[in-house]
């Protein structure tokens, strides 16, 4: 019973936080109320039976990766505005009828596919067979392993990869003296960016 | 009493839906990426719904894997994202359209 109290919680703020993340103007709040979405995101994790993934999404995604995010955001500058104007016209009611026609599909698959009251065919048992982490740990290094090592591989290319991307080139040497220290004038030309199109 | 697992995936379409519908709609790009973010996490609750429906390991191990790469794509993503703000001074999608017919 109170699992079905803490989902009738949980799932309305979990849809309420996203759908307000669309309509926010201010890219900061959309990232806050994305926050507050994985959170409830994490909650479910928990209340599916894996605690693991429970941690593992509030460190990784409402830690990390929105940090990130707002890092980002921060870089780019929070006061611009978003132009409105419509370059395909109809576009946004277009988007918002699909997005209807995809809410009821999703929901006569679900129908169809597992029934509106579909129980648990297993019980919760087999997922935490000696603790969540070790059952999740024998699967993963057990018929895993190889995909595992990839995801490995995948990190470092990634990591190397954004290192390229970020990269400013050289400033070429002025004359005068230093190129480009951290300590250069707000009005002094920059000469690693391109000027404005 | 149990919850059924069909409430779940209802809510996963919901926020998938909602982050497509963001996709398209939102032409800032970081909010577009913060859209996908809610896709595949949407993914990710209905792999995690599914593994309890069926009492397997085995979707939790694969949300785990989508988790790290799309901690792969995050960072490469918004590198590709300062990497045009440098360049064209705003994070308008419409304003890279450089390859627009």
């Amino acid at each position: 019973m109170g699992v079905l109290i803490l989902f009738w919680v949980m799932a309305p703020v979990s849809v309420a936080a996203a759908a307000a993340m669309l309509f926010m103007r201010n890219a900061v709040h959309s990232a806050l109320l994305l926050i507050v979405n994985f959170f409830t995101i994490a909650v479910f994790f928990l209340m599916l039976g894996s605690p693991f993934l429970f941690v593992v999404q509030i460190i990784v995604y409402a830690g990390a990766i929105m940090v990130l995010f707002l890092f980002v955001i921060m870089l780019l500058g929070v006061d611009r505005e978003e132009n409105l104007r419509e370059r395909i016209a109809g576009q946004r009611w277009v988007a918002v009828a699909l997005g209807v026609g995809l809410v009821a599909e999703v929901f006569a698959a679900v129908r169809l596919g597992v029934g509106l009251s579909g129980g648990n065919v297993a019980g919760a048992a087999a997922l935490s067979r000696g603790g969540n982490v070790k059952a999740l740990a024998d699967v993963l290094f057990g018929s895993y392993f190889f995909p595992f090592e990839v995801t490995s591989i995948l990190l470092i290319v990634a990591a190397i990869g954004v290192m390229l991307l970020g990269r400013r080139r050289a400033a070429a040497p002025r004359p005068g003296g230093a190129a480009d220290g951290p300590g250069g004038g707000a009005g002094a030309p920059r000469p690693d960016l391109e000027p404005v199109p | 009493m149990r919850t059924p697992i069909a409430w779940y995936l209802v809510v996963s379409g919901l926020l998938f839906t909602i982050g497509t519908v963001g996709v398209l709609v939102r032409r800032n790009a970081l909010v577009i990426f913060m859209s996908v973010e809610l896709q595949l996490n949407a993914a990710n609750l209905a792999l995690v719904a599914f593994a309890r429906r069926w009492g397997s390991v085995t979707g939790q191990v694969l949300a785990f894997f989508s988790m790290t790469v799309a901690a792969a794509e995050v960072v490469v993503g918004l590198a590709i994202i300062v990497a045009l703000y440098r360049k064209r001074r705003s994070a308008d999608v419409d304003d890279a359209s450089l390859l627009r017919w």
